[in-house]
């Protein structure tokens, strides 16, 4: 069997000297093709975990393999050309089109004139915003929508194998953003990447996800398929957490019906 | 109006040419400089605080005092490396551009650090997060993105670095500032005028350029950054033209800042130039910059004055006759700096105490002896020069004066204020036509305080044996001239000329900036002063510049020294003791 995609052994961050640990000792394999979502409050330690994965922080402590390589074995800038990274606030670069946003990695990678073009309309393609329409225009030109769009297409530009996404959609309205999130979970499928996505909405995670890893004060409190995690020797807090969508749609149900 | 507005028309070629080189050239250093500063500054928080500091210490200091500081400290650089066989002059260029280069650079940091720190966190993060270094990051992301912020603290500098350029005329340095001072000092406020609008003009015409690039810039628009850019080039390819096609001229010709030296300064040229030798003037340089820039070779002639050499150069108050002083003066130049006197020009401009006639008759003085009995009472005003002079120390203790007040000035403000009586007592240069026009007389100085100041030709070490240049400004000697002016320069030295008979002299006067036109037949009386010229200082560069037949019509008929104590004046300084 081959080498899980990522795996985080033990490690832990600390922002204060020591005194407290953002991320105390977490150990997470995630295999290749795995969709998991890690999902916890807010200040939990997920965004600094994920960014362990792709040293964007650098770990205190413990390991960080990526495909069964140390992550440190490469220089952290041509670590991040292999990891596609989307974020919330997008962070198009505003001077830069749409084309020239999506190109950026590819170009960093020294790939020659033609492919850059050919894989740039072939992304918006895959994002369903049209070429001819969209790759000269500006950021400031498009919807909040559109711009996460082309915030994915720029994380898959340079085909990566993993790609870590945090809370990418969470400033959207909720119509676009199931939107989205579907089409997103669909390109996963088809590209076969291995993704990580953290978010705050168990219901997403729940939908999404192949597994999940639940974050409270920086330590990973569960682990595992959503069916799993419903079972009794989960503990209570992660029972409360997933209790949460099922009484909601319930309630929804009742609601609908009484009107 | 309309000769002086001409007069400035034809120096601006030369004069926008070097305002623009030095500009420039400060600019572009100060870029070069700034840049890297400032990227270090905000990317490293221990760096940040001492540049920003240091930038805001140096924006300061004035910036005349910024100019005047380099040129010391260049001077000692200069001789300290001079045995590695490094060259270079501490005036005009190099000290200007310093400073214009260090005053720039603070808009230009400030600017550069503000505009990367706005830069948005989320673009740096999503920079780093596809995979750029920090170098990368810089290059394609956050420089172009501060780029409109870093271009306005640009036009910023660009508007300061062209106004205060035109402070670099008194460190040597030509300039736009050049019509500025000239014009101060000879009160032709045509020229002042000039020199303000042709600055403000520059300044202002670049500032636009600058801003088209910086709409450009923030709009991501080529076009207008292109534009911008070729509009700069071009201007600086245009005013460069003259100083780059006519190539610097060989011999340099000092000046201090008074009107009597900027004619001295051009009738040297003039003279060189009869002899086919080519010079350039430096003007408007402090007394001690001159002599200092002459021994380090960095001028090669000018006209100091005797007095001034003996209390400031040599330091000394003591007072010997005339004929000792020049061989003892001659003798220490040589010796301490290989400094050549060529010789006495015939005419002296010494400093004196001045007041108007009806105070001092007023008042009963007539005397420096006089006027110390009265002084708590009065005011006293001088150049910037004066009060820090060896003279005024000697005329001060000599007679124990004190002043109730006591005020510096511009020379002609002086003049001015001692007219309008905001002042009672002015330090004059005794043989300033001012005197006469504005009916101020002279005091006495019977204690013989003020040593005497005959104007002398100084050449520079490397010039002291330059027999092409020695004989260009022969004729401009003393004992060139007639054999009765020879006499009376025997006589003058022999005689010590009471200071009391100087207010008897006529003034002439003299156009500034073109010696050409003849003043009205030497009447008895002052003309009242003019608006529309300098008054001249009386027997010196006038009479000078009419005996080389600068002023055709006066050719022959006056030799200075044979006015200058006047059958009634002698007898009156007689009567006087
Ligand atoms: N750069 C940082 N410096 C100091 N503390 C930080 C930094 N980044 C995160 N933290 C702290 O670490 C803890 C975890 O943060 P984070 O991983 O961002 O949480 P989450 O993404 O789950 O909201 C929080 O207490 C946060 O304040
Ligand atoms: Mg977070």
């Amino acid at each position: 069997m081959s080498s899980p995609a990522i795996s985080l052994r033990g490690v832990r961050k600390s922002f204060d000297g020591g005194a407290s640990f953002a991320v105390d000792a977490v150990s997470i394999d995630v295999a290749e093709g795995e969709f998991l979502a890690i999902i916890g409050g807010s200040g939990s330690g997920k965004t600094t975990t994920l960014r362990m994965i792709n040293r964007l922080i650098e770990p205190d402590l413990g390991e960080v393999l990526i495909e069964g390589q140390s992550a440190f074995a490469l220089a952290a800038h041509e670590l991040r050309r292999r990891i596609g990274y989307v974020i919330q606030g997008v962070g198009l670069f505003p001077h830069l089109s749409i084309a020239e946003n999506i190109a950026v990695t590819p170009r960093l990678l020294g790939w020659p004139r033609e492919q850059i073009e050919a894989r740039t309309r072939e992304l918006l393609d895959l994002v369903e915003l049209p070429a001819a329409d969209y790759a000269a225009r500006m950021p400031a030109a498009l919807s909040g929508g559109q711009r996460q769009r082309i915030g994915v297409a720029r994380a898959l530009a340079a085909r990566p194998r993993i790609v870590l996404m945090d809370e990418p959609f969470g400033a959207l309205d909720p119509l676009t953003r199931d939107t989205l999130t579907s089409a997103y979970r669909a390109l996963h499928d088809k590209l076969g990447v291995t993704s990580v996505m953290i978010t705050h909405d168990i219901q997403e995670a729940l939908l999404l996800a192949d597994r999940l890893a639940v974050m409270a004060d920086g330590k990973l409190i569960a682990l595992g398929a959503p069916a799993d995690l419903a079972g009794g020797d989960a503990p209570p807090q992660v029972r409360a957490l997933l209790d949460m969508p099922r009484r909601q749609a319930k309630r929804v149900r009742e609601r609908l019906a009484d009107g | 109006m309309d000769d002086r507005f001409a007069t400035a028309w034809a120096r601006l070629p030369d004069y926008l040419s070097q305002h623009v080189m030095l500009s420039a050239s400060a600019m572009a250093l100060g870029l070069l400089l700034s840049l890297p500063l400032a990227i270090l500054a905000y990317r490293n928080v221990a760096v940040r605080w001492p540049v920003m500091t240091l930038a805001s210490v140096i924006q300061t200091i004035p910036s005349l005092a910024l100019l005047a500081l380099f040129y010391p400290v260049l001077l000692a650089l200069s001789a300290a490396t001079s045995g590695l066989g490094l060259q270079f002059s501490a005036l005009g260029f190099l000290p200007s551009l310093l400073a214009l280069t260090l005053y720039s650079m603070l808009p230009i940091i400030r600017n550069t650090v503000a505009g990367l720190q706005g830069v948005d966190t989320d673009i740096r993060e999503a920079a780093r997060g596809v995979g750029m270094t920090s170098r990368q990051m810089l290059l394609s992301v956050e420089l172009p993105l501060a780029a409109p912020v870093i271009m306005a603290g640009v036009r910023t500098a660009a508007v300061w670095t062209i106004g205060t350029a035109t402070l670099s005329t008194p460190v040597g340095q030509t300039s736009l500032g050049n019509y500025i001072f000239t014009g101060l000092q000879t009160e032709n406020w045509v020229f002042v005028l000039f020199g303000c609008a042709s600055a403000a003009a520059l300044a202002l015409i670049v500032d636009q350029l600058l801003a088209l690039i910086e709409s450009g810039v923030a709009r991501r628009e080529r076009r207008r950054v292109l534009a911008g850019a070729a509009g700069l080039a071009l201007g600086v390819v245009l005013t460069l033209a003259p100083s780059l096609a006519g190539a610097r001229a060989g011999y340099v010709i000092g000046a201090k800042s008074f009107t009597e030296q900027y004619i001295l300064s051009q009738l040297i040229r003039d003279e060189l130039n009869e002899h086919g030798l080519s010079a350039q003037r430096r003007t408007g340089l402090g007394s001690s910059v001159v002599f200092r820039a002459l021994a380090a070779n960095e001028i090669d002639v000018y006209v100091d004055y005797s007095g001034t050499i003996w209390a400031m150069q040599m330091g000394r108050t003591d007072q010997p006759a005339r004929g000792d002083l020049f061989e003892d003066m001659s003798a220490w130049l040589l010796e301490t700096h290989g400094v050549r006197a060529l010789g006495p020009l015939g005419f002296e401009n010494a400093y004196a105490l001045a007041m108007r006639r009806d105070r001092a008759e007023a008042l009963g003085v007539s005397s420096i002896a006089d006027l110390a009995r009265v002084a708590p009472r009065l005011r006293i005003g001088g150049d910037f020069e004066f009060f820090g002079r060896q003279e005024w120390a000697a005329v001060r203790d000599g007679y124990g004066l004190r002043f109730a007040e006591r005020r510096e000035f511009q020379s002609t403000f002086m003049y001015r204020a001692i007219a309008d009586g905001d002042v009672d007592v002015i330090s004059a240069f005794s043989s300033d036509g001012r005197i006469a026009a504005l009916d101020l007389i002279v005091l006495e100085d019977t204690r013989g305080a003020l040593p005497p100041y005959d104007a002398v030709l100084l050449l520079s070490p490397a010039r002291a044996d330059d027999e092409a240049l020695i004989a260009a400004l022969e004729p401009l000697l003393a004992p060139s001239r007639s054999r009765r002016c020879a006499r009376r320069i025997s006589w003058s030295i022999a005689t010590p000329i009471s200071v009391a008979s100087v207010k008897r002299r006529r003034p002439w006067r003299v156009r500034p900036g073109s010696i050409k036109r003849a003043p009205t037949s030497p009447a008895p009386s002052p003309p009242p002063l003019r608006s529309d010229g300098p008054p001249l200082h009386r027997g010196s560069a006038a009479s000078l510049a009419r005996r080389r037949g600068v002023l055709p019509s006066m050719r022959g008929r006056i030799c200075p020294i044979a006015r200058r104590p006047s059958r009634r004046a002698s007898h009156l300084s007689r009567a006087h003791r």
